[in-house]
């Protein structure tokens, strides 16, 4: 799944520790998201559209593998 | 969270180290200690088996304070582990069955390979998600 996660939380001014912390998930989870190696969870995908301000679809892009 | 996750750890950490010594204690107190004392055999046993339920839920209470990415490199670990010290496991026995090892397959073997194993599908998971 495709996102625009690093984009979103470098435009805040946020480092990947803080939006971890933000989220309550791992520093490391983060990193994989942003990299696009782990899908996050339905509750962590909200968390992230409510903090960016954004619809889950404007962040996420569900690509068929 | 990270304050809790060290508190977790810690407390892991503190049942697997009670576990390991009662269970030096319950293997070598009855020749070495107590010789062979009718009741403290038992007792030695069935405090490192109550250690050894502890030292379980404090795994749990870790496992549980994980979040999703580290609940999926643990939860691959274990499934791998599993699948790989039964059939390791069992082959291991056959073998000595069959007397086609030079030495009797002791569960320690198991318990050391099990460790070892988890150790190094969980590291390798963690490599696969950086």
């Amino acid at each position: 799944m495709k996102n625009k996660i690093r984009d979103l939380r470098e435009q805040k001014g946020m480092t990947q520790e803080e939006l971890a912390e933000f989220i309550g998930v791992s520093r490391q989870t983060i990193n994989a998201i942003e990299k696009q190696k782990f899908d996050p969870s339905l509750p962590t995908a909200f968390k992230m559209a409510k903090l960016f301000g954004l619809p889950i679809e404007s962040i996420f892009q569900f690509e068929e593998k | 969270m990270k304050l809790e996750r060290t508190k977790r750890i810690r407390k892991l950490a503190v049942w697997t180290w009670t576990w390991v010594a009662t269970m030096a204690i319950a293997t070598l107190g009855p020749e070495f200690i107590w010789d062979n004392h009718s009741f403290l055999t038992p007792f030695a046993i069935i405090v490192n088996l109550a250690n050894g339920i502890l030292m379980i839920l404090a795994n749990r209470d870790l496992f549980n304070h994980f979040d999703e990415l580290e609940r999926k490199i643990h939860l691959e670990a274990m499934g791998i582990t599993l699948g790989l010290t039964v059939v390791v496991g069992l082959t291991f026995s056959l073998l000595d069955q069959k007397d086609l090892i030079p030495f009797d397959a002791e569960i320690g073997y198991l318990v050391m390979f099990t460790g070892i194993c988890y150790l190094t599908a969980v590291l390798i998971n963690t490599r696969r998600f950086k």
